[in-house]
């Protein structure tokens, strides 16, 4: 099934879908002009936008639904950005609005968290400004009906990114980590800017309806297109090879990790693929690559978060191989679509809630992040314990619970595809029952190995009970959205629709062993940090443990292959430079300069030279229209 | 022949803003003949304003509600078409933006007749004398910009160009403080002023023996019919030319402008930047698209020439000024080669009406950033008055964050960086020449403006990093209007940078209709 057609709209809350923006924009511009001024209220200013924001998203989903489903993609006109070029204006339709759901909803929790765990931080209100930032430019990201609006929301979170990461400038490697999280989306960022250069000299416009229409014809460069908007959704995405970042983002506050780089800013990538699928169903061998990035970013995220001791890199590996498995199904097409965005919803909730969890832990440990200084605080933080517990059974797979049926789906879907890339999908899952366990018991149980002076408590409320009502959607969005085909059918009208879609076989083949391969790995799991001693210092391990310890010998990897070479070519331009176009810059300018010196010398200040000047210009002008004027 | 004398007929309605400003500046007179000196001021402010901004709404009424007239008013010596309602808007904003600076008493001298240094001087200092007469003359001198951008034939336009100029003359020489720079910039602008309306008027003169009428419309009719190469013609436009490019500072006529913007208050330097400017164009434009459009392929190579040279010299000479108003005013001229290239960019018709809307946008945009710039200007002091001298500004951006970080923004707008208004304004213009054929220059254009741009980023890295000197200026608490100035200009070069459109349409409906004759 095609996707429907897309209807102009006036009127209604989908009228005023703009307020979702704009108000945590105001927010922001509040916060960050009012200064010192704002910093007693400034932290409620900042959830209320954000809650402000998320119940106009609810009204605007309650009108959508009351549409007709053929009736329910409709465009917002708001403003005429680029004349000629760029109309502004919003896209409301069911994929926009699942995103809206999620950034705003699990964003409004993850700003109620933050007012508990950055209570103590004299930055606070600047913080909340760049959340509410980073909400308003997420929701430009979805919302816009266009792709240079899409752009401006892609780069506008990427700097909410970059300063969030970079929130304690303090700290050298928050300031680093920030950088090299600038720079490798500027990689990305290219290949998206290459993208959209191509589709305004192939269609002559970057709205979505007339672009997507066409995507499918002859002559269009549907493959060029596809690979460069998958480098772009890579960078966003921490997709192999671009993947180096996310684990040092994790420098910056833990809210912001649960926000932004766990539930929603870097599965951007998947929203960017799944948006512009037009193109990669026009192209097979985009599509192959973009499926082959998927697995193998999902086993390589896996690999990473076995060996990882700090618990929220151990978590950030776990994002990378997600995303992974979304990538993977936004690569099959139609069939994927709805499982890939059901995963990022229900990743969203368990992956948020088991990040605020991590904060919950630190926050109580005075923020220690070495799961091997934890042990046994399942006993003193039992609300944290119960809703990490939740999420990390839904991430594993446990049959009911939210990853369960998304997860399933995507694998299910995958072999149906290709059964190398549905059994590397089941191995993945697999791992992620050991990696995750090895968090969950080594943080929580076994013997407790805390620093002389940890006193570890419970959270406050303000910050319990997000993890509350995140943990409710870990354990029922997945039956929610798949049971029935349900989410499919919502989401169909935006991204089309398989022929046939894909029931759910709870007893195939690949169903059965994957949930066996996740209890030997959760068991061994219990076996090796549950019940047993676990040392302080990390054992030396094999080179195995050490390859997944150093992330892969990713940096390494790209400290040889660019950084480098790239230091040297700098020095070969700088000399370059220096010696030839600074010879001709310097020269040109100090030949402009010493004009001007001299030219100076005819403003005598005199009035009878500046009147002999005029005389002479006079005289000139008269000559040379007399000249003209008799040619 | 009739001997009968007809009656002229007046179209009042049409005329009513410049009837208003002109009524204004009178009753300011017979305020300062008979109100008491303590109450001037508070008479004359309001006046000033109401009738600024009364105009304004008139000419608002004309465009939204009467409609834009389609015959020359006044027995056809006034032409009030779209593009000079459009003029006269703009004017009329600059002007009460210029005003609000004005209402700073500390920029203009308590009596002007005293001698310097005299102890004269030192007593009106000393009874807080001030000179209200500032407020009527300002508004004579808007009134004849008014009238300059409008006049349908040489004589009005002769008379409002000395409207205009004669009260400006005299502002001129009022400033506070450094007054025997203020008095000479004074002098020098009105012997060179004298001598340029000399040239103006002998070209009307040759141009009246070529056509016999002063009437615009009546000089481009006679061309119809006449070949060319009549030297009293060639010679007359030469000459009428001299008069107009001099008002706008065009090379080689540009030198009074460093001088006399340096001397002149700055305030009033701030008005005659912006409004001045303005209204020459709107002369200029009307004098060589009405009246001598025939002409244009003998005019054209010697403007080009003066094009090249205006932005040429304007970037150059900038460089080496170290006085921040001086390089504002090579900067002022820099743009007003930018504008010829637009006058330039004629052709037929839909050509004509896209760079005629180029340059009304460039007109605005430039003058409202330029009176920004002149605003921040004035708070920037040391013991001697203004902080002229660059090197004073050395690390201001460590002292006055905020003030440094506006006024590097309007270096900016100048330099035509995108996202601010600056950047559409050139893009506009050069845009037309373009496709005007007039791409040399445009080359030019854009060469120059790279140069220009070298030292207004000059300015910034001095502002932000190098150490402030030890004995720096003081940053001057602004009075209320100039800190509503500096706002107001800041806000329009922002909004006219990211949302242009609204301003651009309004732009090419002025320009639509063109010039009525």
């Amino acid at each position: 099934m095609e996707p429907a057609e897309i209807f102009p709209h006036s009127g209604g809350v989908i009228g005023v879908s703009w307020l979702m923006i704009a108000l945590p924009l105001l927010g922001a511009a509040i916060l960050l002009l009012g200064g010192r001024r704002t910093d007693r209220w400034g932290h409620f200013l900042g959830v209320a936008m954000s809650l402000a924001s998320f119940v106009v998203g609810v009204l605007t989903f309650v009108e959508l639904l009351g549409l007709g489903e053929e009736q329910r993609r409709r465009v917002v006109e708001l403003f005429e950005f680029i004349p000629g070029m760029v109309n502004m204006g919003l896209l409301v339709d069911p994929l926009s609005i699942s995103f809206v759901l999620l950034i705003t909803g699990v964003g409004s929790l993850i700003h109620i968290y933050s007012i508990g765990y950055m209570s103590h931080d004299p930055g606070r209100r600047r913080f909340f400004a760049y959340l509410n930032l980073f909400v308003a430019a997420m929701l430009l990201l979805v919302l816009a009906d266009n792709y240079v609006g899409m752009f401006i929301g892609w780069e506008g979170v990427g700097l909410a990114s970059y300063l969030l990461i970079g929130f304690w400038q303090h700290k050298p490697s928050a300031a680093t980590a920030a950088q090299k999280a600038f720079i490798v989306n500027r990689v990305g960022d290219f290949g998206l800017l290459v993208a959209m250069f191509l589709i305004w000299t192939t269609f002559g416009s970057f709205a979505y309806g007339p672009v997507l229409g066409a995507a499918g014809d002859a002559n269009v460069p549907a493959t060029a297109i596809g690979l460069l908007l998958l480098l772009g959704a890579c960078g966003k995405s921490a997709q192999l090879p671009l993947q180096s970042w996310l684990l040092d983002a994790m420098e910056g506050p833990t809210p912001v990790s649960a926000l932004i780089h766990a539930a929603t800013m870097v599965t951007a990538g998947v929203y960017l693929i799944v948006r512009s699928g037009a193109f990669f169903q026009a192209a097979p061998t985009a599509q192959l690559v973009v499926t082959i990035v998927g697995v193998a970013t999902l086993l390589a995220g896996a690999i990473i978060g076995t060996a990882k001791d700090d618990i929220k890199k151990a978590l950030a590996g776990s994002t990378m191989s997600q995303i992974g498995y979304m990538v993977l199904a936004a690569g099959l097409g139609p069939i994927g679509y709805a499982f890939a965005i059901a995963h990022l919803i229900t990743h969203g909730f368990f992956k948020a809630s088991m990040f605020l969890g991590a904060g919950s832990v630190m926050h109580a440990m005075n923020d220690e992040v070495d799961m091997r200084k934890y042990g046994g605080l399942a006993s003193v933080m039992k609300v944290t314990w119960a809703t990490f517990g939740l999420g990390y059974l839904a991430i594993i797979g446990f049959p009911l619970l939210s990853g369960y049926w998304t997860k399933d789906g995507i694998i299910e879907a995958a072999m149906e595809h290709s059964p190398i890339l549905g059994w590397l999908a089941v191995i993945g899952a697999g791992l992620t029952g050991f990696y995750m366990s090895r968090v969950f018991f080594m943080t929580f149980h076994g013997k407790r190995r805390w620093a002389e002076d940890a006193h570890p408590h419970e959270s406050p409320a303000v910050m319990t009970w997000p993890l509350i009502l995140l943990s409710i959607g870990s354990v029922f969005g997945g039956a929610f959205l798949i049971v029935g085909n349900r989410f499919m059918t919502f989401l169909s009208p935006a991204v089309g629709a398989p022929e046939e879609p894909l029931g759910f076989h709870p007893f195939s083949v690949p169903g059965i062993t994957t949930l066996v391969l996740v209890a030997i790995g959760a068991g061994y799991a219990w076996t090796k940090y549950g019940r047993s001693e676990v040392p302080a210092v990390a054992p030396r391990g094999s080179f195995l443990t050490t390859f997944a310890r150093r992330d892969l010998y990713g940096d390494a990897l790209n400290e040889s292959l660019f950084m480098r070479p790239g230091q040297w070519l700098t020095r070969l331009a700088v000399f370059f430079d220096n010696r030839g176009v600074d010879g001709l810059v310097n020269g040109l300018a100090a030949g402009i300069g010493g004009s001007s010196g001299r030219l100076r010398r005819i403003q005598t200040g005199f009035a009878r030279s500046y009147a002999l000047s005029m005389l002479f210009g006079a005289a000139v002008v008269a000559g040379a229209l007399l000249l003209v004027g008799n040619l | 022949m009739n001997n009968t004398f007809q009656a002229p007929t007046i179209e009042y309605g049409q005329l009513a803003p410049l009837l208003l400003v002109f009524g204004a500046a009178v009753v300011g007179v017979l305020i300062e003949a008979f109100a008491p000196r303590y109450l001037r001021k508070s008479f004359q402010v309001p006046l000033t304003f109401v009738s600024l901004l009364g105009a304004f709404a008139l000419i608002l009424v004309q465009v939204f509600v009467s409609g834009v007239p389609t015959a020359p008013a006044a027995m056809g010596a006034v032409a009030v078409d779209g593009p000079s309602l459009f003029i006269w808007g703009v004017i009329l904003i600059l002007a009460a933006v210029s005003v609000l600076l004005i209402t700073d008493d500390d920029h203009f001298v308590p009596q002007a007749a005293a001698v310097p240094g005299s102890a004269e001087e030192d007593d009106a200092l000393a009874e807080g004398a001030a000179h209200t007469e500032v407020y009527p003359l300002v508004l004579f001198a808007v009134g004849g910009m008014l009238l300059f951008a409008a006049s349908n034939d040489l004589l009005m336009m002769f008379v409002a160009l000395e409207v205009m100029s004669l009260p400006l003359y005299l502002l001129c020489g009022l400033a506070r403080r450094r007054r025997l720079l203020s008095q000479e910039a004074s002098v020098k602008y009105f012997l060179l002023g004298a001598f340029s309306s000399g040239f103006f008027l002998y070209g009307m003169a040759l141009i009246y023996g070529f056509a016999g009428t002063v009437d615009l419309a009546g000089i481009s009719r006679a061309l119809g019919t006449v070949s060319g190469q009549d030297p009293l013609l060639l010679i007359g436009t030469a000459l009428l030319g001299v008069g107009l490019l001099f008002k706008i500072g065009a090379a080689p006529f540009q030198a009074w402008k460093p001088d006399v913007y340096q001397g002149a208050p700055t305030p009033i330097t701030a008005l005659m930047a912006s409004g001045t400017l303005v209204a020459a164009f709107g002369a200029l434009l009307r004098v060589f698209w009405v009246a001598l459009g025939n002409l244009d392929w003998d005019w054209r190579p010697v403007m080009w020439g003066v094009a090249i040279l205006t932005m040429v010299l304007g970037a150059i000479l900038a460089i080496t000024q170290t006085d921040i108003k001086r390089m504002l005013a090579y900067s002022s001229i820099a743009h007003a080669g930018f504008l010829l290239v637009g006058v330039i960019a004629t052709g037929d018709a839909r050509q004509n009406a896209d760079a005629l809307s180029g340059i009304l946008f460039y007109l605005l945009v430039y003058g409202i950033t330029t009176v920004g710039a002149f605003a921040v200007v004035t708070v920037v002091r040391d013991a001697g008055g203004e902080a002229g001298h660059l090197s004073r500004w050395a690390g201001l951006g460590k002292r006055a964050p905020a003030l440094a970080g506006v006024f590097a923004f309007f270096l900016l707008a100048f330099a035509g960086i995108p996202l601010t208004s600056g950047f559409f304004g050139k893009y506009a213009v050069f845009a037309a020449a373009a496709t005007g054929g007039a791409l040399p220059l445009v080359i030019v254009g854009v060469v120059s403006s790279a140069v220009a741009a070298f030292f207004y980023v000059r300015v910034i890295v001095l502002m932000f990093f190098s150490e402030p000197a030890a004995d720096g200026p003081t940053i001057a608490v602004p009075s209320m209007g100039t800190a509503a100035v500096v706002t107001v200009a800041a806000a329009a070069t922002v909004v006219l940078g990211v949302f242009p459109e609204p301003v651009l349409r309004l732009a090419d409906q002025a320009a639509s209709t063109l010039f009525i004759r």
